[in-house]
């Protein structure tokens, strides 16, 4: 199973076209929040841009911490999400360590699903749909030089 | 669609309270620039002056706004301080996707706050908050500071004045998220008039989509036409700085107050130097792949031994002309400094920069003295003008403040109003002759944006008049409907009026799509007939003689031609402007 990672970050131009297409294409909405992954400043403009997006845990905190099952373990890593079976009751938001959840305001959750469809719409390459282990899901494609 | 209707929120500071309004009128403005016409006849007063508290400050968005690539600007529009007449301005950042996300179509302010305030808005929230405290920051702690005051990081549109703004000048900027900024025609006096140093707008709403494959399909289509066009070469590679040795190229480059339209030492501000060796990262606006926005580097060592600071500058061809060949300043870093701090001051670069080369003339002609200038301004000194972009954003005597009304308001008290580089408002980037200085002379916002008067000039080399009128009134009328939706221009090759209609008919505003015609001009129309009403008189625009010794690669600039084009142009103005 192949995890959506963003290795290459520094090249981001804030545009938002990938939480965009993942809030069209996956999640139905026209929206900004409504997405598996989701785009934010860090600290300013002028400091460049983070995204937020599941890192797909083996084992995944807030399926553990899913007291209905609407958030289940997935092969390789992350969460298969069965919306029908959720109660709002926000403790996988809770559970994240990273913050990768969303809950809109009827406490509804949102979250990557890992299916790489943000991916072409990205202008600078900076998402990677990898297979677990791969460099790129271990994060970062530049070497160090040593101090 | 959201909505068949508009919904506005209004805010009144004086009261300190927000009232959310239904309006109809979708089908017939659509949004954008039509919708802000709709609402200065709505709250707006043609015969009050700009600054009478009750004059609204305007901003709005359009029906395609977030639902597809570069649908990402915002249409500001208000009572210029310059002109005292009816005035738009654009500017995108996260500005557009943080209104529509807030769930309005447009936000309307009225009133003046009591002390200086900040409007923070969202789909779920609204509050009026008292920052007194904050009176005379510049641009860059203002934007620090509501960063850290207002929730929503990352999606959400910080609008700001600086101290510029505060203190009414006409050139004064609202700045967009740091990079952008609806910049010229005074909108940051505008806010400063209202007590208002910032708007704060989180985007924290969502809607669904049109059921089907249809949006979704397009989408696609629209997305890849966007990005598989040379756009993404012209605008991200170099970005619109590309110009600069083009226009030097062919004699067109407005440089030392336009008193050449070449300069030699060019090189060291062409769009290449600036890539190769001051562009740090390309960014963009919401919704838009193309990332068009570049940003430069200010390195400054403050303290021996090597001690440096550094912030980052973004540039693009205008501020390069501005800051750079219309100053003789022909080095990309010292360039960005003069930038960066009419960045701070909240001044519109294009405006500043024009003021100072005015100065600068007035100044070796003897009309002026450094008792007024109060340093030696001289052509291709930067640190004279560094200072003084200062003294003019903070209005430090008598000249300054004048100066930062706008330079023939100095030029008609000093003198040397024959090479104040004024078209409407100080001149744009492009010396390229007759219809450019026509349309920016005449134009709606007077700017080199109403229409593509600089192209017109580049292709044609005859001198028909009724040709040349007809460009630029069916130019003007296109980018209107551009405006109205409201797209970024730079995508006027792909969204031309087929693919409107398709992108409209899949949202299901099927009656816009299909009468695309009557609404640009009603709503080109509509902006001249509130331009007229507040006082604009086509006729009676001065181009001064500066304009009529410009030489450029076709030769000197034809005065009878260009008397012919204002003539007729303006006649095709009043013919749209007039009441029924």
């Amino acid at each position: 199973m192949k995890t959506l990672t963003a290795p290459r970050m520094e090249r981001c131009i804030g545009c938002h076209s990938c939480s965009l297409a993942c809030a069209r294409l996956v999640h139905k909405n026209l929206s900004w929040d409504k997405a598996g992954i989701r785009i934010k400043s860090s600290g300013g403009l002028s400091t460049g841009f983070e995204a937020n997006l599941c890192l797909a845990c083996d084992p995944a905190p807030c399926a553990e911490a899913c007291p209905t099952g609407a958030f289940s373990q997935r092969k390789g890593g992350g969460v298969i999400v069965r919306k029908k079976l959720c109660i709002r009751c926000g403790e996988c938001d809770k559970a994240c360590p990273v913050d990768a959840i969303y809950l809109d305001f009827t406490g509804e959750p949102f979250v990557c699903i890992h299916c790489g469809r943000c991916v072409p719409f990205c202008p600078h390459d900076c998402l990677e749909l990898k297979s677990a282990g791969s460099a790129a899901a271990a994060g970062g494609e530049e070497e160090e030089t040593g101090s | 669609m959201i909505r068949d209707h508009f919904r506005v929120l209004r805010v009144d500071l004086a009261d300190g309270r927000g009232e959310v309004v239904t309006l109809e009128g979708r089908d017939t403005v659509a949004g954008g620039s039509g919708l802000a016409a709709l609402l200065f006849e709505k709250y707006g007063h043609v015969d009050k002056p700009w600054s009478d508290p009750e004059q609204p400050l305007i901003f709005a968005i359009g029906p395609l706004t977030g639902y597809f690539p570069l649908m990402s600007k915002t249409v500001c529009a208000f009572k210029s301080p310059y002109h005292d007449q009816y005035a738009e301005s654009h500017a995108g950042g996260r500005s557009a996707l943080s209104l529509r996300f807030a769930d309005y179509d447009g936000l309307v302010i009225t009133g003046k706050a009591r002390r200086l305030s900040v409007v923070s808005l969202g789909s779920r929230r609204l509050e009026i908050k008292d920052v007194h405290y904050m009176q005379g920051l510049d641009l860059q702690i203002t934007g620090k500071m509501l960063r850290r005051m207002f929730p929503g990081s990352g999606h959400r549109s910080i609008l700001r004045i600086g101290p510029a703004g505060e203190r009414g000048s006409a050139i004064a900027c609202i700045n967009a998220d740091t990079y952008r900024h609806f910049g010229r025609l005074g909108s940051g006096a505008v806010m400063g008039a209202k007590n208002l140093k910032g708007i704060v707008i989180q985007g924290d709403g969502s809607f669904d989509l049109p059921e089907g494959k249809t949006y979704a399909a397009l989408f696609q289509d629209v997305y890849k036409k966007l990005t598989d066009t040379d756009m993404m070469d012209k605008y991200h590679n170099l970005g619109t700085p590309v110009n600069v040795l083009v226009l030097n190229g062919i004699k067109s480059l407005p440089c030392r107050n336009l008193q050449q339209t070449h300069d030699e030492a060019v090189e060291g501000i062409s769009g290449e130097k600036f890539a190769e060796e001051t562009l740090m990262r390309n960014t963009a606006c919401s919704g838009c792949p193309i990332g068009c926005i570049h940003v430069g580097f200010v390195r400054e060592k403050f303290m021996e031994p090597n001690q440096y600071l550094y912030r980052q500058v973004s540039y693009d061809h205008e501020p390069i002309f501005a800051a750079g060949s219309m100053l003789g300043v022909t080095n990309a870093f010292k360039v960005l400094s003069l930038i960066d701090v009419t960045e701070k001051m909240g001044l519109d670069v294009m405006s500043a920069g024009v003021a100072l080369a005015w100065a600068t003339e007035a100044l070796e002609k003897g009309l002026i003295s450094e008792r007024e200038t109060l340093v030696p301004l001289k052509f291709g000194e930067p640190e004279m003008y560094k200072q003084a972009l200062g003294l003019l954003g903070q209005g430090e005597n008598d000249f300054y403040r004048l100066l930062g009304q706008g330079v023939l308001k100095a030029a008609k008290q000093y003198g040397g109003e024959d090479f104040a580089c004024v078209l409407g408002q100080e001149m744009a980037g492009y010396a390229t002759g007759e219809v450019f200085f026509t349309s920016q002379a005449l134009g709606f916002r007077h700017s080199h944006l109403d229409a593509g008067g600089y192209s017109y000039d580049q292709k044609h080399q005859d001198k028909d008049v009724e040709k040349a009128v007809g460009f630029l009134v069916q130019d003007e009328k296109e980018r209107v409907l551009l405006t109205s939706m409201v797209s970024c221009l730079f995508a006027r090759e792909v969204y031309k009026r087929e693919v409107l209609a398709e992108c409209l008919g899949s949202l299901g505003y099927k009656t816009l799509a299909d009468n695309l015609e009557a609404l640009s001009r009603r709503v080109q129309e509509q902006r001249w007939k509130i331009r007229v009403a507040t006082g604009f008189n086509p006729s009676a625009v001065e181009i001064p003689k500066r304009f009529t010794e410009v030489i450029t690669w076709k030769g000197k600039v034809d005065g009878d031609y260009l008397t012919a084009l204002q003539s007729g142009y303006a006649k095709r103005i009043m013919e749209m402007g007039r009441r029924d």
